[in-house]
Protein backbone atom coordinates (compact mmCIF):
# COMPACT_ATOMS: atom_id res chain seq x y z
CA UNK A 1 0.00 0.00 0.00
CA UNK A 2 1.62 3.22 -1.13
CA UNK A 3 1.02 6.51 0.62
CA UNK A 4 -1.21 9.06 -1.10
CA UNK A 5 0.59 11.76 -3.01
CA UNK A 6 -0.82 14.43 -0.73
CA UNK A 7 -2.69 13.91 2.49
CA UNK A 8 -3.95 16.90 4.44
CA UNK A 9 -5.46 16.06 7.80
CA UNK A 10 -7.45 18.37 9.99
CA UNK A 11 -5.54 21.45 8.88
CA UNK A 12 -6.45 24.71 10.60
CA UNK A 13 -4.72 28.01 10.01
CA UNK A 14 -5.29 31.23 11.88
CA UNK A 15 -4.59 34.94 11.57
CA UNK A 16 -2.95 36.94 14.34
CA UNK A 17 -6.36 37.67 15.86
CA UNK A 18 -6.95 33.89 16.14
CA UNK A 19 -9.61 33.95 13.44
CA UNK A 20 -9.48 30.74 11.45
CA UNK A 21 -8.90 31.02 7.70
CA UNK A 22 -8.69 27.26 7.17
CA UNK A 23 -11.12 25.22 9.22
CA UNK A 24 -10.10 21.60 9.87
CA UNK A 25 -9.43 20.85 6.21
CA UNK A 26 -8.82 17.21 5.29
CA UNK A 27 -8.23 16.00 1.77
CA UNK A 28 -6.34 13.33 -0.08
CA UNK A 29 -4.83 13.45 -3.54
CA UNK A 30 -3.85 10.07 -4.99
CA UNK A 31 -0.90 9.76 -7.37
CA UNK A 32 -1.78 10.86 -10.88
CA UNK A 33 -5.10 12.35 -9.88
CA UNK A 34 -6.48 15.83 -10.56
CA UNK A 35 -8.18 17.14 -7.45
CA UNK A 36 -10.02 20.44 -7.86
CA UNK A 37 -10.47 22.96 -5.06
CA UNK A 38 -13.41 25.16 -5.94
CA UNK A 39 -14.97 28.06 -4.09
CA UNK A 40 -15.66 31.76 -4.23
CA UNK A 41 -13.12 34.44 -3.39
CA UNK A 42 -11.98 34.24 0.21
CA UNK A 43 -12.95 30.58 0.52
CA UNK A 44 -9.34 29.62 1.23
CA UNK A 45 -8.68 27.55 -1.89
CA UNK A 46 -5.41 29.29 -2.74
CA UNK A 47 -4.49 29.23 0.94
CA UNK A 48 -4.50 25.43 0.90
CA UNK A 49 -2.23 25.42 -2.15
CA UNK A 50 0.12 27.86 -0.43
CA UNK A 51 0.16 25.77 2.74
CA UNK A 52 1.20 22.73 0.72
CA UNK A 53 3.98 24.66 -1.03
CA UNK A 54 5.09 26.20 2.28
CA UNK A 55 4.57 29.75 1.08
CA UNK A 56 1.80 30.95 3.38
CA UNK A 57 1.89 34.68 4.08
CA UNK A 58 3.62 35.53 7.36
CA UNK A 59 0.31 36.68 8.84
CA UNK A 60 -1.11 33.17 8.57
CA UNK A 61 -0.08 30.52 11.08
CA UNK A 62 -0.81 26.82 10.80
CA UNK A 63 -2.39 26.04 14.16
CA UNK A 64 -3.11 22.37 13.84
CA UNK A 65 -3.12 19.41 11.50
CA UNK A 66 -0.67 17.75 9.15
CA UNK A 67 0.33 17.96 5.50
CA UNK A 68 1.88 14.74 4.24
CA UNK A 69 3.69 14.65 0.94
CA UNK A 70 4.11 11.02 -0.10
CA UNK A 71 3.90 10.02 3.55
CA UNK A 72 6.31 12.61 4.95
CA UNK A 73 4.76 15.07 7.38
CA UNK A 74 6.02 18.45 6.18
CA UNK A 75 5.28 20.15 9.48
CA UNK A 76 7.70 17.82 11.30
CA UNK A 77 10.66 18.69 9.09
CA UNK A 78 13.17 21.43 9.75
CA UNK A 79 12.58 24.32 7.40
CA UNK A 80 15.65 23.69 5.22
CA UNK A 81 14.83 20.06 4.73
CA UNK A 82 11.20 20.91 4.16
CA UNK A 83 12.02 23.44 1.49
CA UNK A 84 14.27 20.98 -0.25
CA UNK A 85 11.60 18.28 -0.26
CA UNK A 86 8.90 20.66 -1.48
CA UNK A 87 11.23 22.03 -4.14
CA UNK A 88 12.09 18.59 -5.45
CA UNK A 89 8.65 17.02 -5.43
CA UNK A 90 6.19 19.82 -6.15
CA UNK A 91 5.77 22.63 -8.62
CA UNK A 92 3.40 25.54 -9.15
CA UNK A 93 1.49 26.67 -12.21
CA UNK A 94 0.53 30.22 -11.21
CA UNK A 95 -2.47 32.29 -12.23
CA UNK A 96 -0.78 35.21 -13.88
CA UNK A 97 2.05 34.15 -16.13
CA UNK A 98 3.24 37.73 -16.52
CA UNK A 99 3.88 38.45 -12.85
CA UNK A 100 5.24 34.95 -12.28
CA UNK A 101 8.05 35.54 -14.76
CA UNK A 102 10.88 37.96 -14.14
CA UNK A 103 10.48 40.70 -16.77
CA UNK A 104 14.20 41.43 -16.98
CA UNK A 105 15.46 37.89 -17.59
CA UNK A 106 15.21 35.70 -20.66
CA UNK A 107 12.80 32.73 -20.60
CA UNK A 108 15.50 30.03 -20.80
CA UNK A 109 17.48 30.82 -17.65
CA UNK A 110 14.28 31.33 -15.69
CA UNK A 111 13.16 27.83 -16.65
CA UNK A 112 16.44 26.10 -15.87
CA UNK A 113 16.91 27.83 -12.49
CA UNK A 114 15.01 25.22 -10.55
CA UNK A 115 16.69 22.27 -12.22
CA UNK A 116 20.15 23.68 -11.56
CA UNK A 117 19.70 25.21 -8.13
CA UNK A 118 17.43 22.67 -6.47
CA UNK A 119 18.15 19.45 -8.29
CA UNK A 120 21.81 20.21 -8.93
CA UNK A 121 21.74 19.46 -12.66
CA UNK A 122 24.45 20.87 -14.86
CA UNK A 123 23.51 23.64 -17.27
CA UNK A 124 23.69 21.55 -20.41
CA UNK A 125 21.41 18.84 -19.14
CA UNK A 126 18.92 21.42 -17.82
CA UNK A 127 18.87 23.27 -21.14
CA UNK A 128 18.26 20.06 -23.05
CA UNK A 129 15.45 19.12 -20.70
CA UNK A 130 13.79 22.51 -21.11
CA UNK A 131 14.09 22.22 -24.88
CA UNK A 132 12.35 18.86 -24.71
CA UNK A 133 9.55 20.19 -22.50
CA UNK A 134 8.96 23.23 -24.71
CA UNK A 135 8.50 20.79 -27.52
CA UNK A 136 6.03 18.78 -25.44
CA UNK A 137 3.90 21.86 -24.76
CA UNK A 138 3.93 22.44 -28.54
CA UNK A 139 5.96 25.60 -28.69
CA UNK A 140 7.34 26.13 -32.13
CA UNK A 141 10.95 27.31 -32.36
CA UNK A 142 11.96 26.57 -28.76
CA UNK A 143 15.47 27.91 -29.49
CA UNK A 144 13.98 31.32 -30.15
CA UNK A 145 11.55 31.26 -27.24
CA UNK A 146 14.24 30.56 -24.64
CA UNK A 147 15.97 33.76 -25.73
CA UNK A 148 12.77 35.85 -25.51
CA UNK A 149 11.81 38.12 -22.64
CA UNK A 150 8.37 37.47 -21.11
CA UNK A 151 6.78 40.54 -22.72
CA UNK A 152 7.60 39.20 -26.16
CA UNK A 153 5.22 36.26 -25.69
CA UNK A 154 1.41 36.18 -25.70
CA UNK A 155 -0.54 35.22 -22.57
CA UNK A 156 -1.17 31.70 -23.84
CA UNK A 157 2.49 31.24 -24.76
CA UNK A 158 3.65 32.42 -21.34
CA UNK A 159 1.29 29.95 -19.70
CA UNK A 160 2.72 27.17 -21.91
CA UNK A 161 6.22 28.13 -20.80
CA UNK A 162 5.21 27.93 -17.15
CA UNK A 163 3.53 24.57 -17.68
CA UNK A 164 6.72 23.28 -19.29
CA UNK A 165 8.75 24.62 -16.37
CA UNK A 166 6.42 22.99 -13.85
CA UNK A 167 6.71 19.55 -15.45
CA UNK A 168 10.45 19.81 -16.17
CA UNK A 169 11.67 18.38 -12.87
CA UNK A 170 9.07 15.58 -12.91
CA UNK A 171 7.33 16.66 -9.70
CA UNK A 172 4.91 14.28 -8.01
CA UNK A 173 2.45 17.04 -7.26
CA UNK A 174 1.64 20.26 -9.08
CA UNK A 175 -0.39 23.03 -7.51
CA UNK A 176 -2.21 24.83 -10.33
CA UNK A 177 -3.57 28.09 -8.93
CA UNK A 178 -6.27 29.39 -11.29
CA UNK A 179 -3.97 28.75 -14.27
CA UNK A 180 -6.52 29.76 -16.91
CA UNK A 181 -8.41 32.56 -15.19
CA UNK A 182 -6.52 35.34 -16.99
CA UNK A 183 -6.95 33.76 -20.43
CA UNK A 184 -9.57 34.08 -23.16
CA UNK A 185 -11.96 31.13 -23.48
CA UNK A 186 -10.44 29.72 -26.65
CA UNK A 187 -6.93 29.90 -25.20
CA UNK A 188 -8.23 28.52 -21.91
CA UNK A 189 -9.49 25.45 -23.71
CA UNK A 190 -6.11 24.85 -25.34
CA UNK A 191 -4.30 25.27 -22.03
CA UNK A 192 -6.68 22.98 -20.14
CA UNK A 193 -6.25 20.39 -22.85
CA UNK A 194 -2.49 20.73 -22.59
CA UNK A 195 -2.46 20.41 -18.79
CA UNK A 196 -4.65 17.30 -18.99
CA UNK A 197 -2.42 15.76 -21.64
CA UNK A 198 0.84 16.50 -19.80
CA UNK A 199 -0.69 15.29 -16.55
CA UNK A 200 -1.67 11.96 -18.13
CA UNK A 201 1.68 11.42 -19.80
CA UNK A 202 3.76 12.29 -16.77
CA UNK A 203 1.38 10.73 -14.24
CA UNK A 204 1.55 13.83 -12.07
CA UNK A 205 -1.03 14.59 -9.39
CA UNK A 206 -2.52 18.07 -9.58
CA UNK A 207 -4.19 20.16 -6.92
CA UNK A 208 -6.22 22.39 -9.21
CA UNK A 209 -7.46 25.63 -7.64
CA UNK A 210 -10.29 27.33 -9.52
CA UNK A 211 -13.44 29.37 -8.99
CA UNK A 212 -15.06 27.99 -12.14
CA UNK A 213 -17.24 24.91 -11.82
CA UNK A 214 -17.11 24.55 -15.60
CA UNK A 215 -13.34 24.07 -15.42
CA UNK A 216 -13.81 21.65 -12.51
CA UNK A 217 -16.17 19.51 -14.58
CA UNK A 218 -13.73 19.26 -17.46
CA UNK A 219 -10.36 18.76 -15.76
CA UNK A 220 -10.75 16.99 -12.43
CA UNK A 221 -11.52 13.51 -11.15
CA UNK A 222 -12.11 14.61 -7.56
CA UNK A 223 -13.38 17.88 -6.19
CA UNK A 224 -13.59 19.66 -2.85
CA UNK A 225 -16.03 22.54 -2.51
CA UNK A 226 -14.87 25.21 -0.09
CA UNK A 227 -16.68 27.92 1.77
CA UNK A 228 -15.00 30.17 4.33
CA UNK A 229 -12.00 27.89 4.70
CA UNK A 230 -14.11 24.78 5.23
CA UNK A 231 -14.66 21.87 2.88
CA UNK A 232 -18.42 21.61 2.62
CA UNK A 233 -18.41 18.72 0.19
CA UNK A 234 -15.86 16.34 -1.28
CA UNK A 235 -16.80 13.96 -4.07
CA UNK A 236 -15.83 12.30 -7.32
CA UNK A 237 -16.38 14.98 -9.93
CA UNK A 238 -19.06 13.09 -11.92
CA UNK A 239 -20.95 12.39 -8.69
CA UNK A 240 -20.79 16.04 -7.65
CA UNK A 241 -22.48 17.19 -10.83
CA UNK A 242 -24.92 14.28 -10.97
CA UNK A 243 -26.08 14.59 -7.38
CA UNK A 244 -24.63 17.48 -5.36
CA UNK A 245 -25.24 16.75 -1.69
CA UNK A 246 -24.64 20.03 0.08
CA UNK A 247 -27.13 22.92 -0.39
CA UNK A 248 -24.21 25.30 -1.00
CA UNK A 249 -22.85 23.11 -3.79
CA UNK A 250 -26.29 23.00 -5.36
CA UNK A 251 -26.58 26.80 -5.11
CA UNK A 252 -23.13 27.27 -6.64
CA UNK A 253 -23.94 25.00 -9.60
CA UNK A 254 -27.26 26.82 -10.15
CA UNK A 255 -25.47 30.20 -10.08
CA UNK A 256 -22.91 29.21 -12.71
CA UNK A 257 -23.80 30.58 -16.16
CA UNK A 258 -24.73 28.04 -18.82
CA UNK A 259 -25.66 29.28 -22.27
CA UNK A 260 -27.37 26.01 -23.08
CA UNK A 261 -29.89 26.55 -20.32
CA UNK A 262 -30.14 30.28 -19.53
CA UNK A 263 -33.21 30.04 -17.35
CA UNK A 264 -31.94 27.29 -15.08
CA UNK A 265 -28.53 28.93 -14.63
CA UNK A 266 -27.37 32.20 -13.06
CA UNK A 267 -29.69 31.74 -10.11
CA UNK A 268 -28.79 34.04 -7.20
CA UNK A 269 -27.65 32.07 -4.15
CA UNK A 270 -30.37 31.76 -1.54
CA UNK A 271 -29.38 33.85 1.49
CA UNK A 272 -30.78 31.21 3.83
CA UNK A 273 -28.22 28.69 2.60
CA UNK A 274 -25.39 31.10 3.38
CA UNK A 275 -26.87 32.06 6.76
CA UNK A 276 -27.09 28.43 7.78
CA UNK A 277 -23.50 27.82 6.69
CA UNK A 278 -22.29 30.86 8.63
CA UNK A 279 -24.08 29.66 11.76
CA UNK A 280 -22.57 26.18 11.35
CA UNK A 281 -19.10 27.67 10.98
CA UNK A 282 -19.50 29.97 13.98
CA UNK A 283 -20.54 27.02 16.14
CA UNK A 284 -17.61 24.92 14.92
CA UNK A 285 -15.22 27.79 15.67
CA UNK A 286 -16.51 28.03 19.24
CA UNK A 287 -15.98 24.31 19.76
CA UNK A 288 -12.54 24.50 18.23
CA UNK A 289 -11.46 27.35 20.47
CA UNK A 290 -12.87 25.61 23.53
CA UNK A 291 -10.99 22.42 22.69
CA UNK A 292 -7.74 24.34 22.52
CA UNK A 293 -8.35 26.12 25.82
CA UNK B 1 -39.79 47.89 -35.84
CA UNK B 2 -38.34 49.79 -32.91
CA UNK B 3 -36.34 52.90 -33.80
CA UNK B 4 -32.70 52.32 -32.90
CA UNK B 5 -31.25 54.60 -30.20
CA UNK B 6 -27.81 54.32 -31.71
CA UNK B 7 -27.11 54.02 -35.40
CA UNK B 8 -23.48 53.59 -36.42
CA UNK B 9 -22.03 53.52 -39.92
CA UNK B 10 -18.44 52.90 -40.97
CA UNK B 11 -17.05 53.48 -37.47
CA UNK B 12 -13.28 53.47 -37.35
CA UNK B 13 -11.14 54.21 -34.34
CA UNK B 14 -7.37 54.49 -34.39
CA UNK B 15 -5.28 54.73 -31.24
CA UNK B 16 -1.61 55.38 -30.66
CA UNK B 17 0.45 52.22 -30.34
CA UNK B 18 2.72 53.13 -27.44
CA UNK B 19 4.58 49.81 -27.60
CA UNK B 20 5.98 50.88 -30.96
CA UNK B 21 6.79 54.47 -29.98
CA UNK B 22 10.34 55.49 -30.75
CA UNK B 23 12.20 57.12 -27.84
CA UNK B 24 11.92 60.57 -29.40
CA UNK B 25 9.09 60.88 -31.82
CA UNK B 26 5.51 59.96 -32.28
CA UNK B 27 3.88 56.64 -31.69
CA UNK B 28 2.37 55.12 -34.82
CA UNK B 29 -1.40 54.78 -35.03
CA UNK B 30 -3.02 51.41 -35.03
CA UNK B 31 -6.56 50.85 -36.23
CA UNK B 32 -8.61 49.23 -33.46
CA UNK B 33 -12.05 49.37 -35.07
CA UNK B 34 -12.05 48.71 -38.78
CA UNK B 35 -15.33 50.11 -40.06
CA UNK B 36 -18.36 48.93 -38.09
CA UNK B 37 -22.03 49.18 -39.07
CA UNK B 38 -24.64 48.41 -36.44
CA UNK B 39 -27.68 49.65 -34.54
CA UNK B 40 -28.63 49.44 -30.88
CA UNK B 41 -32.42 49.08 -30.63
CA UNK B 42 -34.01 51.39 -28.04
CA UNK B 43 -35.20 50.01 -24.70
CA UNK B 44 -33.36 46.79 -25.17
CA UNK B 45 -30.15 45.14 -23.95
CA UNK B 46 -27.58 44.42 -26.64
CA UNK B 47 -24.61 42.20 -25.83
CA UNK B 48 -21.18 42.88 -27.28
CA UNK B 49 -18.95 39.84 -27.00
CA UNK B 50 -15.40 39.11 -28.03
CA UNK B 51 -12.02 38.05 -26.70
CA UNK B 52 -9.47 40.44 -25.28
CA UNK B 53 -8.20 42.84 -27.90
CA UNK B 54 -11.23 42.38 -30.14
CA UNK B 55 -12.19 46.05 -29.68
CA UNK B 56 -15.38 45.62 -27.67
CA UNK B 57 -14.42 48.21 -25.03
CA UNK B 58 -13.16 50.61 -27.70
CA UNK B 59 -16.53 50.27 -29.39
CA UNK B 60 -18.33 51.05 -26.13
CA UNK B 61 -16.14 54.02 -25.33
CA UNK B 62 -16.61 55.56 -28.74
CA UNK B 63 -20.40 55.29 -28.33
CA UNK B 64 -20.28 57.48 -25.23
CA UNK B 65 -17.72 59.69 -26.98
CA UNK B 66 -14.88 58.98 -24.57
CA UNK B 67 -12.88 58.16 -27.69
CA UNK B 68 -12.86 60.13 -30.91
CA UNK B 69 -13.73 58.10 -34.00
CA UNK B 70 -11.30 58.55 -36.87
CA UNK B 71 -14.00 57.88 -39.47
CA UNK B 72 -17.66 57.03 -39.67
CA UNK B 73 -20.86 58.45 -38.20
CA UNK B 74 -22.67 57.89 -34.91
CA UNK B 75 -26.30 58.92 -34.62
CA UNK B 76 -27.75 59.06 -31.11
CA UNK B 77 -31.51 59.40 -30.89
CA UNK B 78 -31.58 60.66 -34.46
CA UNK B 79 -28.80 63.25 -34.07
CA UNK B 80 -25.33 62.99 -35.51
CA UNK B 81 -23.02 63.20 -32.49
CA UNK B 82 -19.83 62.09 -34.20
CA UNK B 83 -18.15 65.47 -34.24
CA UNK B 84 -20.14 67.46 -31.70
CA UNK B 85 -17.86 69.72 -29.68
CA UNK B 86 -17.74 68.98 -25.96
CA UNK B 87 -19.90 72.01 -25.08
CA UNK B 88 -22.77 70.74 -27.22
CA UNK B 89 -22.17 67.20 -26.08
CA UNK B 90 -22.55 68.09 -22.43
CA UNK B 91 -26.37 68.21 -22.31
CA UNK B 92 -26.39 64.80 -24.02
CA UNK B 93 -23.97 63.28 -21.52
CA UNK B 94 -26.66 62.84 -18.88
CA UNK B 95 -28.23 60.33 -21.22
CA UNK B 96 -24.96 58.49 -21.81
CA UNK B 97 -23.95 56.78 -18.59
CA UNK B 98 -21.41 54.11 -17.75
CA UNK B 99 -21.07 51.26 -15.29
CA UNK B 100 -17.46 50.19 -14.91
CA UNK B 101 -15.79 46.82 -14.59
CA UNK B 102 -13.99 47.36 -11.33
CA UNK B 103 -16.25 48.97 -8.75
CA UNK B 104 -13.28 49.37 -6.41
CA UNK B 105 -11.27 51.67 -8.62
CA UNK B 106 -14.30 53.46 -10.04
CA UNK B 107 -15.50 54.68 -6.64
CA UNK B 108 -13.62 57.50 -4.94
CA UNK B 109 -12.17 56.13 -1.67
CA UNK B 110 -12.37 59.50 0.09
CA UNK B 111 -16.01 60.26 -0.58
CA UNK B 112 -19.12 58.79 0.96
CA UNK B 113 -21.39 56.62 -1.14
CA UNK B 114 -24.08 59.34 -0.97
CA UNK B 115 -21.70 61.96 -2.33
CA UNK B 116 -20.56 59.60 -5.11
CA UNK B 117 -24.13 59.02 -6.23
CA UNK B 118 -24.98 62.73 -5.92
CA UNK B 119 -22.02 63.76 -8.11
CA UNK B 120 -23.69 63.25 -11.52
CA UNK B 121 -26.82 65.01 -10.24
CA UNK B 122 -24.87 68.08 -9.09
CA UNK B 123 -22.86 68.07 -12.29
CA UNK B 124 -26.11 68.40 -14.19
CA UNK B 125 -27.41 71.23 -12.04
CA UNK B 126 -29.80 69.21 -9.93
CA UNK B 127 -29.44 70.52 -6.40
CA UNK B 128 -32.92 70.32 -4.90
CA UNK B 129 -33.90 67.38 -2.67
CA UNK B 130 -30.56 65.68 -3.30
CA UNK B 131 -30.88 63.58 -0.19
CA UNK B 132 -34.17 62.09 -1.31
CA UNK B 133 -32.85 61.42 -4.80
CA UNK B 134 -29.79 59.61 -3.42
CA UNK B 135 -31.98 57.56 -1.08
CA UNK B 136 -34.18 56.69 -4.03
CA UNK B 137 -31.17 55.65 -6.12
CA UNK B 138 -29.90 53.42 -3.31
CA UNK B 139 -33.32 51.87 -2.82
CA UNK B 140 -33.53 51.15 -6.52
CA UNK B 141 -30.45 48.92 -6.35
CA UNK B 142 -31.52 47.22 -3.15
CA UNK B 143 -29.25 49.01 -0.68
CA UNK B 144 -30.50 50.58 2.57
CA UNK B 145 -30.41 54.37 2.86
CA UNK B 146 -27.88 54.12 5.69
CA UNK B 147 -25.24 52.98 3.16
CA UNK B 148 -25.08 56.57 1.96
CA UNK B 149 -22.83 57.43 4.90
CA UNK B 150 -20.34 54.65 4.21
CA UNK B 151 -17.13 54.53 2.20
CA UNK B 152 -16.28 52.08 -0.56
CA UNK B 153 -13.96 49.96 1.60
CA UNK B 154 -16.85 49.22 3.95
CA UNK B 155 -18.79 47.50 1.17
CA UNK B 156 -18.54 44.05 -0.39
CA UNK B 157 -17.79 43.63 -4.10
CA UNK B 158 -21.44 43.10 -4.97
CA UNK B 159 -22.54 46.11 -2.93
CA UNK B 160 -19.92 48.28 -4.62
CA UNK B 161 -21.18 47.27 -8.02
CA UNK B 162 -24.72 48.15 -6.87
CA UNK B 163 -23.42 51.62 -6.04
CA UNK B 164 -21.88 51.83 -9.52
CA UNK B 165 -25.27 51.00 -10.99
CA UNK B 166 -27.05 53.48 -8.71
CA UNK B 167 -24.68 56.25 -9.86
CA UNK B 168 -25.16 55.43 -13.54
CA UNK B 169 -28.94 55.41 -13.19
CA UNK B 170 -29.25 58.45 -10.90
CA UNK B 171 -30.05 60.70 -13.86
CA UNK B 172 -32.47 58.21 -15.45
CA UNK B 173 -30.38 58.09 -18.64
CA UNK B 174 -31.55 56.74 -21.96
CA UNK B 175 -28.37 54.77 -22.56
CA UNK B 176 -26.09 52.82 -20.25
CA UNK B 177 -22.78 51.28 -21.20
CA UNK B 178 -22.01 48.28 -18.98
CA UNK B 179 -18.43 47.20 -19.60
CA UNK B 180 -17.63 43.77 -18.09
CA UNK B 181 -19.54 44.72 -14.97
CA UNK B 182 -19.70 41.21 -13.52
CA UNK B 183 -16.37 39.75 -14.55
CA UNK B 184 -14.72 40.66 -11.24
CA UNK B 185 -17.49 39.17 -9.14
CA UNK B 186 -18.08 35.72 -7.68
CA UNK B 187 -20.72 33.60 -9.42
CA UNK B 188 -23.30 34.01 -6.67
CA UNK B 189 -22.91 37.81 -6.66
CA UNK B 190 -22.78 37.89 -10.46
CA UNK B 191 -26.22 36.30 -10.64
CA UNK B 192 -27.65 38.94 -8.28
CA UNK B 193 -26.17 41.86 -10.18
CA UNK B 194 -27.41 40.53 -13.51
CA UNK B 195 -30.91 40.02 -12.13
CA UNK B 196 -30.83 43.60 -10.82
CA UNK B 197 -29.68 45.08 -14.12
CA UNK B 198 -32.26 43.03 -16.01
CA UNK B 199 -35.07 44.31 -13.77
CA UNK B 200 -33.94 47.96 -13.84
CA UNK B 201 -33.42 47.99 -17.61
CA UNK B 202 -36.95 46.73 -17.99
CA UNK B 203 -38.54 49.08 -15.43
CA UNK B 204 -36.70 52.20 -16.60
CA UNK B 205 -36.82 51.41 -20.30
CA UNK B 206 -33.04 51.59 -20.63
CA UNK B 207 -31.03 50.94 -23.72
CA UNK B 208 -27.99 48.98 -22.59
CA UNK B 209 -24.80 47.99 -24.36
CA UNK B 210 -23.60 45.06 -22.31
CA UNK B 211 -19.96 44.26 -23.00
CA UNK B 212 -18.80 40.85 -21.85
CA UNK B 213 -16.43 38.05 -22.76
CA UNK B 214 -18.90 35.51 -21.40
CA UNK B 215 -21.45 34.20 -23.90
CA UNK B 216 -23.41 32.45 -21.18
CA UNK B 217 -24.05 35.74 -19.41
CA UNK B 218 -24.97 37.42 -22.71
CA UNK B 219 -27.39 34.61 -23.52
CA UNK B 220 -29.24 35.21 -20.29
CA UNK B 221 -29.43 38.99 -20.39
CA UNK B 222 -29.38 40.29 -23.96
CA UNK B 223 -32.00 40.42 -26.73
CA UNK B 224 -29.43 41.07 -29.44
CA UNK B 225 -25.77 40.24 -29.62
CA UNK B 226 -22.81 41.52 -31.61
CA UNK B 227 -19.82 39.17 -31.90
CA UNK B 228 -16.50 40.93 -32.44
CA UNK B 229 -13.07 39.81 -33.50
CA UNK B 230 -10.00 41.93 -34.25
CA UNK B 231 -11.92 45.16 -34.67
CA UNK B 232 -14.64 43.77 -36.88
CA UNK B 233 -18.16 42.49 -36.39
CA UNK B 234 -18.13 38.79 -37.12
CA UNK B 235 -21.82 38.22 -36.68
CA UNK B 236 -24.80 39.92 -35.07
CA UNK B 237 -28.46 39.27 -34.58
CA UNK B 238 -31.13 38.19 -32.16
CA UNK B 239 -29.65 36.21 -29.30
CA UNK B 240 -32.05 33.27 -29.74
CA UNK B 241 -31.20 32.87 -33.40
CA UNK B 242 -27.48 33.34 -32.95
CA UNK B 243 -27.25 30.69 -30.24
CA UNK B 244 -29.53 28.29 -32.06
CA UNK B 245 -27.80 28.69 -35.42
CA UNK B 246 -24.44 30.42 -35.21
CA UNK B 247 -23.50 31.35 -38.77
CA UNK B 248 -19.86 32.04 -38.35
CA UNK B 249 -17.11 29.54 -37.52
CA UNK B 250 -15.66 31.92 -34.97
CA UNK B 251 -18.96 32.08 -33.04
CA UNK B 252 -19.14 28.30 -33.05
CA UNK B 253 -15.55 28.11 -31.83
CA UNK B 254 -16.29 30.56 -29.00
CA UNK B 255 -19.32 28.54 -27.93
CA UNK B 256 -17.43 25.26 -28.04
CA UNK B 257 -14.64 26.70 -25.89
CA UNK B 258 -16.91 27.52 -22.95
CA UNK B 259 -16.47 24.92 -20.21
CA UNK B 260 -20.01 24.18 -19.08
CA UNK B 261 -20.52 22.85 -15.56
CA UNK B 262 -21.41 19.40 -16.90
CA UNK B 263 -19.46 16.21 -17.29
CA UNK B 264 -18.28 15.78 -20.87
CA UNK B 265 -15.30 13.48 -21.26
CA UNK B 266 -14.93 14.35 -24.94
CA UNK B 267 -14.50 18.07 -24.31
CA UNK B 268 -10.76 17.98 -23.71
CA UNK B 269 -10.21 15.39 -26.41
CA UNK B 270 -10.68 16.07 -30.07
CA UNK B 271 -8.03 17.01 -32.51
CA UNK B 272 -4.78 18.27 -31.07
CA UNK B 273 -4.10 21.82 -32.04
CA UNK B 274 -1.16 22.88 -34.16
CA UNK B 275 1.96 24.28 -32.65
CA UNK B 276 1.82 27.77 -31.18
CA UNK B 277 4.47 30.19 -32.32
CA UNK B 278 5.74 33.24 -30.48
Amino acid sequence: MTAPCLEITNLSATLANRMRVLRSVSLTVEPGEVHALVGESGAGKSMIGKAVLGVLPLSVRVAEGSIRLEGTDLRRLWSRKRRKLIGARTALIPQDPLTALNPSRRIGPQMTDRLIKILGWDGKRAAARIRQLLDEVRIREPERVVRCYPHELSGGMRQRVLIAAAFAAEPRLIVADEPTTALDVTVQKQILRLIAEMQREHGTAILFVTHDLGVVAKISQKVSVLYAGKIVEEADTPALFAAPQHPYTRALIAATPRYTDPLASLKPVNEAVLAELAAEIAAADLDWRASRG
Amino acid sequence: MVEPLFKVRGLKVALLDMTKKPLLGRAPKVEILKGLDFELPARSVTGIVGESGSGKSTLGRSLVRLLEPSAGTIWFDGDDITNLPEAELKPLRRNLQMIFQDPMSSLNPRRTIASIIAAPLKQNGITDSLKERVAEALKRVGLPESFGGRYRHELSGGQRQRVGIARALALSPKFVLADEIVSGLDVSTQAQILALLERLADEMGLTVAFISHDLSVIRRLCKQVIVMRSGQIVESGRTDNLFARPNHDYTRELLAAIPLPEIDPGWLGGRTETKASA
